[in-house]
């Protein structure tokens, strides 16, 4: 390689190394500020003030959900410790006991007061057929 | 460039027939998933589309390391030539993921790391096309362009790693070249072909693109007089 193109690599290296290393800075800034994310385990660990809208993520319990009118309250699990959501509202279809789901709410007396349910997906696809055989 | 005339279309052919099979072989001949019943069939435009606009930015940022490195012009008008597809695909995954998440999510957008950081893709596609459109001195926008595709390259390792980093509410990978697939094989069939036919159609996309590029940026040459 002649002399010219390999500064012209060494800078080229030069800018991904420094926007690689900027980049990680920037995510290591927000994870520790910006990431309201809380496993149900994890939530009592912390004092977190009433008017902090917060995420929780984990299964829903089975045989918790207990549905009245509109609302519908569940237990949020990470198999290491648990906590009551109550919410008020349209659940996805795909909600369901045993399966993922992330709260978005506010704690209030050791328990979510959800704004938004969402189901989470995980990364099996199969067809029912299989899922009987298993 | 006469041969890649030749080629074109064999790709274009071959690549639409697989596509269309595929989709239709997806869309009408495999069962239901057992939890999303058939809103998963969005897969099959979602994923191409995802797959084909991280991969454009990877083949823009290696022609843009070749151009700075060799200054070789072609390569950066390839990355000039790429910027508005990659925007297009990546408008396509945003778009096809949005409609995908009301069913299954019960939400349209989420500021997920995931969908954060392809949006931030979306962008940078834009941003690249505005900056080398908005300079008057070619070389100069053909620099700037290729060192700003060069910093962006960082975001593409981000939004492959987004889901293993951070607990986002979109859902890990579930092909990985180091596990067995998480997608039965009955749907992962069609989905394979379906990402060969995307990504042979926007190859022809690319090319076309890049020869309209050579032709605008080679205007006075007298080769391109006499070729049009």
């Amino acid at each position: 390689m002649k002399p010219v193109r390999k500064k012209r690599l060494q800078t080229v290296l030069l800018i991904l190394a420094t926007s690689a290393l900027g980049s990680f800075f920037i995510i290591r800034a927000l994870d520790s500020n910006l990431d309201f994310f809380y496993t149900p385990s994890e939530i009592f660990l912390e004092e977190i003030p009433e008017n902090k809208r917060i995420k929780i993520g984990g299964m829903v319990l089975e045989n918790s959900v207990i549905r009245e009118k509109t609302k519908i309250s569940f237990i949020v699990s990470d198999f290491q410790g648990s906590i009551n959501v109550e919410f008020d509202g349209i659940v996805p279809d795909l909600f369901k006991e045993g399966s993922g789901v992330v709260v978005l709410g506010y704690l209030k007396d050791k328990t979510i007061i959800a704004e938004e349910v969402l189901a989470k997906h995980d990364e099996n696809y199969m067809p029912p057929s299989i899922d009987i055989e298993k | 460039m006469f041969q890649v005339n030749r080629a074109y279309p064999y790709i274009f052919y071959l690549s639409l027939i697989t596509y269309l099979l595929s989709i239709f072989w997806g869309l009408f001949l495999t069962p239901e998933d057992f939890v999303q019943g058939n809103s998963y069939r969005i897969i099959y435009l979602h994923v191409p589309a995802s797959f084909i606009s991280q991969s454009l930015y990877l083949a823009m940022a290696i022609a843009s390391a070749v151009y700075l490195i060799w200054k070789v012009k072609l390569s950066v008008y390839l990355v000039r030539s790429i910027a508005p597809i990659g925007a297009v695909t990546t408008f396509i995954a945003l778009i096809s993921g949005s409609i995908w998440g009301i069913p299954t999510w019960g939400t349209w957008w989420a500021w997920d790391a995931r969908i954060v950081s392809t949006l931030i893709l979306f962008i940078m596609y834009l941003g690249l096309i505005s900056l080398h459109d908005s300079f008057n001195n070619n070389e100069k926008a053909d620099k700037f362009l290729s060192i700003l595709v060069l910093v962006g390259s960082v975001n593409i390792p981000i939004i492959k790693m987004s889901v293993e980093w951070w607990s986002t509410l979109h859902q890990p990978a579930s092909i990985t070249l180091s596990e067995k697939p998480a997608i039965d094989l009955v749907m992962l069939y069609p989905l394979f072909g379906s990402i060969i036919g995307f990504t042979g159609l926007i190859t022809c996309l690319v090319i076309l693109s890049s020869k309209l590029q050579i032709i605008k940026r080679e205007k006075n040459k007298s080769w391109v007089k006499d070729y049009v």
